[in-house]
């Protein structure tokens, strides 16, 4: 069994005009996990005959900048919060309920446009930059502010990173969460000065502590309007003196910091690099994605990038070299057993406890990734909630696989990546799903 | 070589290692001693958990943020702890607590992430390393078989000084582990890739672990009874949780060399006031129920409880009633044998505006003395250089 799966994945190496051939159904298991969630059979053998470049541009081709389904409907009424307002504790503790309720549903409803949407790939790419641009709902206190900065992420997932640059430095979530609400002239607060460069464009190492002063104070001046949420900006509050970023001197506001923060060849390396270890690999390659930062630099435009980072030789070789996160796991697995869901908030509070709380990452780093995914604790419920869609239900409507799945797709247990096998597929159905699901594999896409 | 020269080389080799410590010498040999470290991640703010309440620069620095001197703990004619801190009072007044102020290190580096690392992996400033400390320390010295993991982690999803090689186990529940772990699979083989690697790697160490992790002590079992390991005080939160885990762990007799607990939440940039006093009390009745429980085991003799994070924060506060990222540090150790009282320097405020506290204490000090005076173990191939240990231990 083991030498058989190896020698397919040699198979798959072997055609010389290697761009000419078809990727196979491995290549669009590969394409379909990495760009999206899982895939169900039919979608990876309608992938599969095309060629590299044809296979990627499809899936490339269908981004979206809205989601397909109707959000919550609060998502579109004024704002829950007046934020001056005297409240009572009762009146307090009725707002926090709401917004716990509100994220909840918020967190259910992304995680079925995952699911469901015709084009993953947005989704995928939103989640990317949810991860990036990090705001939690913790801290903002607002699941419509929340939601405001999803759909941001969302228009410009696969858009413009300058553009999105921008927009995000006024996006009220943000404003919030870095505190540069309130920050004021004289006083000015450095969070989001200090992470804009940390984490958001040049990397650590790339700037000084001075830097970091200089710009926060270009930063202030900003509050939000008490009813609409807007931004509103507040000239006797901002900082207009002359501040010095990055050797260019002048009377910059934040617009103009983050335009000499896109101007460095930094940010385009370091946003390249993330975007390699997300679709890519866990194994930097440093000449690969500086050469393909540097077309990137250029306008910004993050689809070709990713068309490129799709198309590099080390992307096909790549099966079975990430950890998947818990939406890519559980999502995943909904998806590619075409799983009814009986209820996505269910599926939400499971992807909280696995370590991906949606609308909620447990700092502005973002969701560390990679081999950090898997722990003691994580991969034990990991297991657990993939033994439950094997398991036979009860009268309660839950998440399970239908028993008679594997007799319908006898060629499944070829699915796990390109590793070698735990042990030979057992004959009854209902067993060997069990066991593909709990083959160390699984975890892995 | 004659077998009597042979002797004395080795005689003379044996006495070398013992000489740089004689502590090597009281200390006792592997890991009878168990380590807690306490992470206050965000970077807790010093300068209002240890306070110099008499001095005029702490008002001027903090015009809205200084506790106000009737509120504070006094400890001496100079400093005293944030009110919410007083449940280590007794702690103090039995002589157990040490409070090391201005911990810090060279070069400091002022981001959450990397100064974490620094801290974790125990590097300079300038310096990557990929592996905790605590997981070279135990890369040399292995635990032994004995041992149901290196390290417990709660509170926290991430191994920290234990990365990069150790076995660690992250845990929420002991019960709900024990159960669970039947779902790690015996022996898989090798990995196909290092993501595969990871996972069974991991599956290993939960079926090492889960071999003892609970499982009920004879006492416990004698009892009936997995679920009530004797009498566990009751703390409040995610951290009283973790030491209410980790409590239970012990009692059901499993061996570990270390826990790592993380108290999240420190990064008060904004409204600074009501979050750290209830961290800091969360902290403190954690801290105190952990010395019951242990003391009720008998023990918190054999215990020592450390705090750190990546950085204190700046002294003078923002215009948000927060404070930005700093530098050193006041730090607390705490256990049975610990030699009470303050130590390293107070922050110098004279003179300062806007600018940062240097520090007086590495904190790889603080590192070496766990290494040398707590588990009688060389300290300086695990920390890249020599860093004296401080006397924080009674002999």
């Amino acid at each position: 069994m083991l030498p058989l799966r190896k020698l397919a994945t040699l198979l798959w190496l072997l055609p010389l005009p290697v761009l000419a051939a078809p990727i196979g159904e491995a290549g669009a298991r590969l394409l379909l996990g990495r760009t999206g969630f899982g895939a169900p059979p039919a979608q990876v053998a309608a992938l599969a005959p095309l060629e590299r470049e044809a296979a990627v541009d499809r899936i490339l081709a269908g981004s979206r900048t809205q989601p397909a389904s109707a959000p919550p409907p609060w998502t579109a009424e004024p704002l829950l919060h007046p934020p001056r307002k005297q409240l009572s504790e009762e009146e307090k503790k009725a707002l926090r309920d709401t917004e716990t309720r509100r994220g909840l549903a918020l967190r259910g409803w992304w995680l079925q446009e995952m699911a469901t949407t015709p084009s993953p790939v947005t989704e995928k790419f939103t989640l990317f930059w949810h991860g990036h641009f990090v705001s939690g709902q913790s801290k903002v206190k607002s699941a419509q502010l929340m939601y405001r900065q999803n759909a941001l992420l969302r228009r410009e997932a696969l858009g413009n990173f300058a553009t999105l640059l921008h927009d995000i430095a006024r996006d009220p979530a943000m404003l919030r969460y870095l505190d540069t609400v309130g920050s004021h002239k004289g006083e000015a607060n450095e969070n989001f000065a200090r992470e804009v460069m940390e984490l958001f464009t040049l990397g650590e190492g790339h700037y000084s502590e001075q830097d970091i002063r200089e710009a926060a104070r270009a930063f202030t001046g900003w509050q939000l309007h008490p009813d609409s949420g807007e931004p509103v900006f507040r000239p006797r509050r901002y900082d207009d003196g002359t501040k010095t970023v990055l050797g260019r001197s002048g009377k910059l506001d934040g617009d103009a910091v983050l335009d000499t923060l896109l101007a460095q060849p930094a940010t385009a390396r370091f946003i390249t690099r993330k975007l390699w270890l997300y679709l890519v690999s866990p194994t930097p390659d440093e000449a690969t994605t500086n050469r393909l930062a540097a077309d990137f630099a250029r306008d910004y435009q993050i689809k070709p990038l990713v068309r490129a980072l799709l198309l590099t030789p080390a992307f096909w070789h790549s099966s079975g070299q990430q950890v998947k996160s818990p939406v890519e796991l559980t999502v995943g697995t909904v998806v590619t057993f075409g799983m009814a869901i009986p209820d996505w908030q269910a599926l939400a509070v499971q992807n909280r406890r696995l370590g991906q709380d949606l609308f909620d990452p447990p700092n502005v780093r973002g969701w560390p990734g990679g081999d950090a995914w898997v722990n003691s604790d994580s991969l034990l419920l990991r297991k657990q909630f993939l033994d439950s869609l094997t398991r036979p239900g009860g009268n309660k409507p839950r998440l399970q696989i239908a028993p008679d799945w594997l007799q319908q797709h006898p060629t499944a247990a070829s699915w796990l990546p390109a590793l070698p096998a735990a042990n030979p597929a057992p004959a009854a159905p209902q067993q060997a799903l069990r066991q593909l699901l709990q083959d160390p594999a699984w975890q892995l896409q | 070589m004659q077998r009597r020269q042979f002797l004395a080389t080795l005689g003379a080799g044996l006495l070398t290692v013992q000489l740089p410590g004689l502590a090597y010498a009281i200390a006792p040999t592997g890991y009878q001693r168990l380590l807690v470290l306490v992470e206050l991640k965000g970077g807790n703010d010093g300068l209002n958990t240890v306070i110099p309440y008499t001095s005029a620069d702490y008002t001027r620095l903090r015009p809205t943020l200084a506790i106000a001197r009737e509120q504070v703990l006094q400890l001496d004619e100079q400093r005293g702890l944030h009110p919410a801190l007083a449940p280590l009072l007794p702690l103090w007044q039995g002589g157990q607590l040490a409070i090391v102020q201005g911990v810090g290190y060279p070069e400091p580096n002022l981001s959450h992430f990397r100064s974490i690392d620094i801290w974790d992996t125990a590097s300079h400033s300038t310096q990557t390393l990929s592996s905790g400390w605590l997981t070279r320390l135990l890369q040399q010295y292995p635990a032994g078989d004995a041992f149901a993991s290196d390290g417990l982690i709660l509170g926290s999803q991430t191994l920290g000084p234990l990365a990069g090689g150790a076995r660690a186990v992250v845990l929420r529940n002991a019960a709900d582990f024990a159960r669970q772990a039947r779902l790690a699979q015996a022996g898989a083989g090798q990995g196909g890739s290092s993501a595969l690697a990871h996972v069974l790697k991991v599956e290993a160490d939960i079926r090492r672990a889960a071999s003892d992790i609970g499982k009920m002590s004879p006492a416990q079992q004698a009892m009936g009874n997995a679920q009530d390991p004797g009498r566990i005080p009751d703390a409040p939160g995610n951290f009283g949780r973790a030491v209410r885990t980790l409590l239970e762990t012990l009692a059901g007799g499993s061996q570990i060399v270390v826990a790592r607990l993380t108290l999240t939440g420190f990064d008060t940039h904004a409204g600074q006031t009501g979050t750290q006093q209830r961290l800091l009390g969360e902290l403190a009745e954690g801290l105190a129920a952990l010395q019951a429980g242990l003391a009720a085991q008998g023990r918190w003799d054999d215990t020592l409880v450390m705090s750190y994070a990546e950085f204190g924060r700046r002294p003078k506060e923002n215009g948000n009633q927060g404070t930005d990222h700093g530098t050193a540090n006041s730090h607390f150790v705490l256990g049975g044998r610990v030699a009470g009282g303050f130590y390293g320097q107070a922050p110098q405020l004279a003179g300062i505006s806007d600018g940062n506290l240097s520090y007086a204490v590495d904190f790889r000090q603080l590192y070496a003395t766990v290494c040398e005076r707590w588990w009688g173990k060389p300290s300086a191939a695990v920390l890249g250089g020599r860093f004296s240990p401080l006397p924080l231990l009674r002999a």
